[in-house]
């Protein structure tokens, strides 16, 4: 059973806020979805090695080649705010 | 503006994270130092894109969807990358893995335009290394591959001026970083630095890194915390980032110790955070980074598929590994008799170090040649604020001029006065600057013979001394010769006959 103050946490990480009732809630159904996922622990694994990804491919590497890239104007098309080239952003807190 | 949050502290590897011991003469505790290296690879282009690393281009000129994190992009790893990092871990003895991911390493910030890095946690490409510094050993914890992050600015006068907002350029994001973690094995301000300038040195020999910390190609976060000698249990640490040149980095440990024993001698305790090194008061201050920022939830990166890296691939890269300033420091005082600290000197940088081989190579006398590098040549290069490959003056052109010094044609001064500038900035050769100049040495006895004569005959009173065995005027002779022929004498000759006038 996860616990208000991690759910709490989680959403202080994510940048987050919430309400008491959506913690009260959140904190409900994210203990359900982890019991469900934690049936996966009664799965026998021994001697099996773990597997990062589903895809059974290693190794896709490019070569060092400079591929041309995007327009300035193209590529600050999408900020709300620019300046100078630059990507204009709130102040970063203390 | 130096990024918070970016220290690499994943709980498993809480204990590499670095902080070891050193002898404070002063006190009674023991300094622990562990270093996080960050050095900024040579590549063309970024880690996971085909956009060049140029750091004088315009801001957000080299970006692309992928480095600017927009959504239904995938990264594609740069071969070069893998094959630098296994290059270095090679030359630091390190295990290389044969299998190994990537991460993400989650944290919000506006240099990060993914809201996390691509990183290594639990699989870093290479482990267990060692360099050594002075003749001691230095544990290599890990190396890791993963992409730097953009820069921020604050446009001149804006903080001041309590402005609200930030820019940022995201040329420098997927910079392709190495991030070498030392494990806590040194001891003192002195040896950290011994430290960085030793791997400094190696990436610079292998040609993955420019290792310029002014500029920031090489970074180096300290970790620093205290034990009472004899301990074997590491006090708490704090990390000590923007550290920007080598002297930084021994002065942030020294203050850093001291603010530390202040502390535990009152009484007091050592949080553990994050500490800035401020270049102008010399201290280190808080962060007071908030403690949930460190909670990075790594997890394998899904659009990247796992490394494997042979064994074939492993030996196609010992291939391209030359000869390290370690192993020349061994071989130098035994091939070519020099001291331990010209030693030093010439193999710190490899161009000086190749260099002065390829002058030897050429038949000069490798203790000459090493007195001309050390000597007048780095002066010289020093006060034209350049190196030894971007000067004029060629192995062939430096050899030619030890050569013509042997063969007594021309005299140390000369070449030094007269000859070596020219080379160093204009590259023309020596025989026809000795030709053009009339700098040949005089050989010929008669002619010195008149000269010598002169000499002691307009000097009557220091002759008496020298009848007398006085040998220190000798000197005075020598000298006047030496003069009048402008210097090109031959000094053997010279003494020579001023022996003989006086028998
Ligand atoms: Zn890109």
């Amino acid at each position: 059973m996860l616990s208000k103050q991690q759910v709490e946490h989680v959403a202080k990480l994510a940048r987050l806020s919430l309400t008491e009732d959506e913690v009260e809630l959140y904190t409900k159904q994210l203990s359900k979805i982890l019991d469900y996922i934690d049936q996966l622990n009664e799965v026998n694994t021994k001697g099996i090695e773990p597997m990062t990804q589903p895809i059974p491919t290693v190794n896709v590497m490019r070569e060092d080649i400079v591929k041309k890239q995007f327009d300035r104007s193209e590529v600050l098309r999408n900020a709300p705010y620019e300046e100078y080239g630059f990507f204009r952003v709130p102040k970063i807190g203390e | 503006m130096v990024r918070p949050y970016t220290d690499y502290q994943p709980i498993m590897y809480a204990i590499n994270v670095i902080v070891l011991n050193t002898t404070q003469s002063k006190t009674k505790y023991e300094v622990v130092i562990g270093l996080e290296v960050h050095a900024q690879l040579k590549t063309k282009t970024k880690i996971f894109c085909g956009c060049p690393v140029d750091f004088g281009a315009d801001p957000n000129t080299n970006v692309c969807p992928v480095c600017l994190g927009m959504p239904g992009v995938l990264p594609v790893l740069n071969k070069q990358v893998v094959a630098y990092a296994v290059k270095t871990g090679l030359a630091l003895g390190c295990k290389i893995s044969k299998h190994c991911k990537f991460d993400r390493k989650q944290y919000f910030y506006p240099d990060l335009p993914k809201n996390y890095q691509i990183s290594q946690y639990d699989q870093p490409i290479c482990t267990s290394g060692q360099l050594e510094v002075n003749g001691k050993v230095i544990g290599i914890e890990r190396i890791h591959m993963e992409e730097d992050a953009g820069k921020l600015v604050h446009a001149g006068s804006d903080r001041l001026h309590g402005s609200d907002y930030s820019l940022v350029d995201y040329n420098r994001t997927g910079t392709p970083l190495l991030e070498i973690v030392s494990k806590p094995d040194l001891r003192s301000a002195e040896e950290a630095k011994d430290y960085a300038q030793t791997l400094r040195s190696i990436l610079r020999y292998l040609e993955v890194c420019d290792g310029n910390l002014e500029e920031g190609s090489m970074r180096c976060d300290v970790n620093v915390s205290l034990m009472p000698v004899g301990s074997k249990t590491f006090g708490t640490r704090c990390e000590i980032k923007n550290v920007n040149s080598f002297k930084s980095l021994a002065r942030a440990i020294e203050t850093e110790t001291e603010r530390q024993s202040e502390i535990l001698d009152s009484g007091g305790k050592i949080i553990q955070e994050t500490r800035l090194f401020e270049e102008t008061s010399g201290k280190t201050i808080s962060m007071r980074s908030k403690e949930e920022a460190h909670d990075y939830r790594y997890f394998p990166e899904p659009d990247l598929v796992p490394l494997e890296i042979s064994q074939s691939w492993i030996n196609e890269i010992k291939e391209t590994i030359p000869e390290l300033p370690h192993d020349k420091k061994i071989r130098y005082p035994k091939d070519y008799s020099l001291s331990i600290d010209d030693t030093k000197v010439l193999t710190d940088d490899r161009n000086m170090a190749e260099y002065y081989e390829a002058v030897v190579r050429l038949g000069a006398n490798p203790k000459k040649a090493a007195n001309w590098l050390i000597g007048p040549v780095t002066a010289h290069l020093k006060e034209h604020k350049t190196d030894i490959i971007n000067c004029c003056m060629t192995p062939v052109q430096l050899a030619d001029l030890l050569g013509f010094i042997e063969k007594g044609i021309i005299n140390d001064n000369i070449a030094k006065a007269e000859i070596l500038e020219e080379l160093l900035s204009k590259g023309t050769n020596s025989e026809e600057i000795i030709k053009e100049k009339g700098l040949a040495q005089i050989t010929d006895e008669g002619e010195i013979k008149s000269l010598v004569k002169e000499a002691l005959e307009t000097n009557p009173e220091q002759l008496k001394q020298l009848k007398e065995g006085k040998d220190k005027v000798k000197g005075f002779f020598v000298g006047q010769i030496m003069k009048k022929s402008g210097g090109k004498a031959s000094p053997a000759v010279v003494n020579k006959l001023i022996d003989e006038y006086i028998k």
